[in-house]
């Protein structure tokens, strides 16, 4: 009895799942990506994070769009011309947003207009408006924007704002339609490739194509994302066939998948970049408990603490192959990086053990070196790679590593000598993380905001603040480079290694890789 | 049993005296089983014990690892030649051998100290929330809910915060969170007890409500909670592990078993199988030991088996 | 019987008042949640507006009176990360994972109480040693690696199962549920299995303590001098008395499950609210980690209320009451 109850069950499943199986139609295909972080909102402006740009730059375009160089490329701006404060932008004739209304310059001063008025943004779109004074329509397809003062980023900048529907996107609150109304798709009307179907938080976004698209259409009907933050589970669902393509598979998974026949992996360099940063400040610093002066301070000893780390075997044995060793802010021949700091120093323990001698730390010293545990990839790992390379020349080294917000809270606090992070440079400039990372702190000017190791040097800071007011893209670069080696020289921070992007797919699709580590699913092609 | 009035003849002198003691000795070493417990048993807390003696190398000292030598499969020769990796290397060139040793050191600590403070602070505020009831009852048992409620990962982050890092801190960390389960249990245990006759013999005979409590009701409401003990430790090991691997347990660098096994997942799927399944091996033999012993005990300690 | 659950209600609303303070008080001690939202690149100056705006610039015991305030209204904030009401992003994904955990406790229920009586009626078999050797394995091998293993077998090689996801939903009462439809039973096998294995073996455990507990005591020998089928005895009477651990521990687990599937639901993908919970700790959202909270502590204290109704049901002589 129980037996033929159990047959029937088993056969009934194993039908079921053979016609849950069959049911992906042959003819126009969808694309299902798997995310590792679901966007927060699907507003464009209301947290300027990856996961979320990603998904508005598929709905949306801005005037110019950054290219898989991250340099800025026409897009909803055809041309654009400047004369000292003035840029004026013609504006592409004939596009219409998803709802079959036309794209005016109106639309373009809206956009700029809701951005300082979406409430509690956790990491405001105004990040990119700073350099902007006025925005105003000509007509409807002339832009005229006015800035303060030279704006040589300016383009860059307005890559990240993608342009919303002023007739769709207004409404009763002082922002027009409001987050959570977009979130549902109330509003959410571009200009993009795709427009929006559904949302179901956790479980799937869902677009389909934009039939008033101006541009070259994309092959996919629909496109699915699902959020898979466990990358075991990411890269299962890759291969049981349930995603097409994935983000971020584990680095130590990558040679199988490499050798998998049913897939394509891509890998590109991009723009991050991790990091140590020592503290240049505190006498004594807090994680070298033992001695009164601070070492970190002498030239010698950090330039000891740089060669004692072989960046290659961190590359090889941590990443897993799926990074290069740096030796400077941004990888060369990024703008503003020079020839001098392309290749990574590398490791030479015995003159480092020799340059701590000759600082006067011949026995070496013990420090605390923090990171955070599940921020960045492996970051934990490579700390330890780091601490253990360093404790070989003598300088004991203990790992705190912490979880993210109470790394943040004690970093900012300057409770660290030395720490590991990375940094994304977004713009694609070394201005980027020179002002960031480098620069004298100063709140005020925004400048040196996460440089928590205080490090301090003026004539690199007034390079620095020439190019951000230099428009001669060459002569900016040369600034630029000049201000990077000034401090690579100084052993200012120490670059380890700068991260590659990674996609993994289905065997007949392809992605062309992306430094600012974006999915952008409308560039994903059926391979002919 | 003697009759009142009958002469004592002291017994002859050959006869072999059976304490307490002896006999559940003999019951317990009857059963094979038990034994097996007790060697692996033995063998685990040996191997934590003596953990620097035996292992060929001190896995947490940073200072002795070689980032070149990591990941190497069981068998390997350090790059330096001057040792084996039995069990291959883990993804900081930890000798896998080494840091089971020591790893076992501080998993079985921290699970077994954190288990018996749990215990003992549980199985006491259940105790007399049953005896008690009313008011006593309500806000013990309304805490216990609190208690339940506070995810273990929030707790670690505030002790961590104030506190710092330290494994006592995950010691308190794991019995804040694990004592308010043992309460609940014997508080049910306990309910069921207290309507029986002899605690109310217990009581006219004016003994003390601790007396009754920890001498009468106790023993009898042991069996669901050393079974909820013995699953505890691996919990508490488990859970000592996922704090660690979110970065608020023990250092990194001074890796538990559980942060081992946890560590080793991510090679599972690219066939570096050695990282997890040799600790997790040396994990389960512990459990196994510690769950043998454990049901024996058990089963030789409860008043009804004496047939 | 009232009385016990009016009281109840009462000592529940202090309960989610006491918890929704450690919240406050926990997530002030660990860190700073601009710092967890906020661009990388954003200055000083953006911060401190972004701290404005999400209300933190105030101190603390005003902010958690705010909230207190607005609380009682039914607004329990929006969280710092996706500008969503709090408790809507909750009870959003709330169903997804008590369904979860009610088909894991079901599965774990009817498969551990019947082994566990086998178990303690003969503790000497070859059948009884067997499932208590396993169920150590049950509970001690790691949640994860159960999962991934099972996705591994039954997805990928297999093909049978899906990989991970929630699968097509039918709304009963506005509840959107799985386990009605062909697509979302065969989502729920896999990740319920998962939990099902540690719940089941500690159940057969408890079970077979109890069972063994029970055997020898005078009403089962009375039973079977009265001659009544050996299901009967075992069905009936020994069932009713050992019921009381068991529940005790099904209920607890049922609610660890509901409240914290956290490792399941990620290596499944399963939309549920344990990897919301995780997250918005980790980037200290403290709207939605108090939301979360209060509403746990709420259901586990029903939770709670039902297992010991439960016991007076089942054992006459367990009063709840103070005894006169």
């Amino acid at each position: 009895m129980a037996s033929r109850w159990l047959r029937l069950l088993a056969g009934s499943t194993l039908t079921m799942a053979l016609a849950l199986g069959a049911a992906t139609p042959a003819a126009a295909r969808d694309l299902v990506v798997a995310l590792k972080t679901e966007p927060s909102s699907l507003d464009p402006q209301y947290h300027a994070l990856t996961p979320n740009t990603q998904i508005s730059h598929t709905l949306f375009d801005p005037l110019v769009r950054a290219d898989s160089k991250l340099q800025p490329q026409p897009a909803l701006a055809e041309s654009w011309t400047v004369d000292g404060d003035v840029w004026t932008f013609k504006l592409r004739p004939n596009v219409k947003f998803s709802d079959g209304s036309p794209f005016t310059a109106e639309d373009v001063v809206f956009t700029y207009d809701r951005v300082p008025k979406v409430p509690n943004s956790p990491s405001p779109f105004t990040l990119y408006l700073g350099s902007v004074a006025k925005a105003e329509a000509v007509d409807p397809l002339t832009l005229r924007i006015t800035t303060k003062g030279p704006a040589p980023l300016l383009l860059i900048n307005l890559a990240q704002l993608p342009i919303l529907s002023k007739h769709a996107a207004s409404g009763p609150a002082p922002e027009g339609k409001t987050t959570t109304q977009l979130n549902s798709g109330d509003g959410l009307v571009g200009t993009g490739p795709y427009k929006f179907v559904s949302w179901k938080r956790g479980a799937e976004l869902v677009f389909e194509r934009n039939e008033h698209y101006w541009g070259k259409k994309p092959d996919w009907d629909k496109v699915i994302y699902r959020p898979m933050s466990n990358a075991a589970g990411r890269v299962a669902a890759l291969l049981a066939g349930d995603v097409d393509m994935i983000e971020d598979p584990p680095t130590d998974d990558l040679p199988n998948l490499k050798k998998n026949k049913n897939l394509f992996i891509e890998e590109t360099p991009s723009v991050r970049v991790m990091y140590v940063a020592m503290d240049q400040y505190a006498e004594p610093t807090p994680g070298i408990p033992d001695l009164q002066k601070n070492p970190l301070k002498d030239k010698r000893v950090r330039e000891a603490l740089s060669l004692a780390i072989n960046r290659d075997a961190i590359v090889d044995r941590v990443m897993g192959g799926v990074a290069k060793a740096a030796g400077n802010a941004l990888p060369f021949p990024m703008f503003g990086a020079s020839k001098e700091h392309a290749q990574a120093p590398k490791a030479d323990p015995k003159k480092a053990k020799q340059l701590l001698a000759e600082a006067g730390y011949p026995d070496g010293f013990s420090i605390t070196l923090g990171s955070p545990s599940g921020r960045y990839v492996n970051d934990s790992k490579i700390a330890q790679a780091v601490a253990s390379m360093w404790s070989r020349i003598g300088v004991k080294t203990s790992v705190e590593a912490l979880a993210p917000s109470v790394f943040f809270k004690k970093r900012d606090s300057y409770g660290f000598s030395a720490y590991m992070a990375g940094w994304s440079a977004t713009s694609g400039e070394m201005s980027n993380p020179l002002t960031s990372l480098l620069m004298t702190r100063n709140p005020e000017a925004g400048e040196g905001t996460t440089n928590r190791g205080r490090y301090s040097n003026p004539e690199m800071d007034k390079l620095v603040r020439e190019a951000s007011r230099t428009m001669d893209d060459d002569k900016r670069a040369k600034l630029l480079q000049q201000a990077s080696n000034l401090a690579m020289d100084d052993y200012a921070f120490l670059p380890l290694h700068f991260e590659l992007s990674v996609w993994a797919m289905k065997n007949d699709i392809r992605y062309e890789g992306r430094p600012d580590q974006t999915t952008l699913a409308q560039y994903a092609t059926l391979k002919k | 049993m003697t009759t009142p009035g009958s002469s004592a003849t002291p017994a002859p002198a050959a006869v072999r005296v059976e304490t307490p003691l002896r006999r559940f000795l003999a019951d317990f070493c009857a059963s094979k089983l038990a034994l097996l417990g007790v060697v692996l048993l033995l063998l685990t807390v040996g191997a934590a014990l003596f953990a620097p003696w035996i292992a060929p190398q001190n896995p947490f000292d940073i200072g002795t690892l070689d980032i070149l030598d990591s990941k190497l499969p069981p068998g390997s020769t350090s790059s330096d030649g001057s040792m084996t990796y039995w069990l291959g290397t883990d993804g900081q060139a930890r000798d896998v051998f080494s840091a089971i040793l020591y790893g076992m050191r501080t998993s079985l600590m921290v699970g077994t100290i954190s288990v018996l403070a749990a215990f003992a602070i549980g199985a006491t505020v259940g105790l007399i929330a049953a005896y008690f009831g009313g008011r006593i009852d309500a806000v013990l048992m309304r805490t216990v809910d609190i208690q339940l409620s506070f995810p273990a990962i929030l707790v670690a982050l505030i002790l961590l915060a104030i506190l710092g890092k330290g494994v006592d801190k995950v010691i308190i960390a794991l019995v804040v969170v694990q004592w308010a389960y043992f309460a609940r249990a014997a508080r049910g245990a306990a309910l069921v007890e207290r309507g029986k006759e002899y605690v109310e013999a217990a009581r006219c005979m004016s003994l003390g409500w601790g007396r009754v409590l920890f001498h009468h009701v106790l023993p009898n409401c042991m069996p669901p909670l050393i079974v909820i003990a013995t699953i505890d430790l691996a919990h508490a090991i488990a859970l000592e592990a996922t704090l660690s691997f979110l970065g608020v347990g023990v250092p990194v660098t001074e890796p538990s078993l559980g942060m081992l096994i946890s560590n080793g997942f991510e090679y599972l799927l690219s066939g570096l199988y050695w990282i997890s399944f040799f600790p997790g091996i040396a994990l389960a033999i512990a459990i196994i030991g510690i769950n043998l012993v454990g049901d024996h005990l058990r089963d030789v300690l409860n008043p009804h088996n004496a047939a | 019987m009232l009385a016990t659950i009016i009281r109840r209600l009462l000592q529940t609303l202090v309960v989610m008042l006491v918890m929704s303070a450690l919240v406050f008080a926990g997530i002030y001690l660990v860190g700073d949640p601009v710092s967890m939202l906020a661009s990388p690149e954003a200055t000083d100056a953006q911060r401190e507006a972004i701290r404005v705006s999400l209300g933190l610039d105030k101190p603390l015991v005003v902010q958690y009176l705010v909230f207190i305030g607005q609380a009682v209204q039914g607004n329990f904030g929006n969280s710092f990360l996706t500008g969503e009401p709090a408790m809507r992003l909750i009870l959003e994904r709330m169903p997804a994972t008590l369904e979860l955990a009610s088909v894991a406790m079901l599965l774990s229920v009817l498969i551990g109480v019947p082994l566990g009586i086998l178990a303690g009626l003969r503790p000497k078999a070859v059948g009884s040693r067997a499932i208590m050797t396993s169920s150590v394995l049950g509970f001690s091998l790691p949640n994860f690696w159960v999962g991934l293993m099972l996705i591994m077998l039954f997805a990928v090689q297999l093909g049978w199962l899906p990989a991970s996801g929630r699968g097509a939903t039918v709304s009963v009462l506005g509840v959107p549920l799985s386990v009605l439809t062909l697509d979302g039973l065969a989502s729920l096998v896999l990740p319920a299995s998962t939990i099902a294995l540690a719940k089941c073996a500690m159940i057969v455990r408890v079970t077979r303590a109890a069972t063994r507990e029970s055997l020898p005591m005078d009403y089962i020998k009375f039973a079977r001098a009265k001659g009544l089928s050996e299901k009967r005895v075992l069905g009936v009477h020994l069932l009713k008395n050992i019921l009381i651990p068991i529940v005790t521990v099904a209920g607890l687990e049922f609610g660890q499950v509901v409240a914290f599937a956290v490792v399941t639901e990620t290596v499944f993908s399963w939309p549920g609210m344990g990897k919301l919970l995780i997250d918005s700790i980790i980037n200290l959202d403290r709207p939605v980690v108090v939301a979360y909270l209060m509403l746990i502590v709420f259901f586990l204290v029903m939770l709670n209320l039902v297992v010991d109704i439960i016991y007076t049901v089942l054992d006459p002589r367990v009063r709840l009451e103070r005894r006169a």
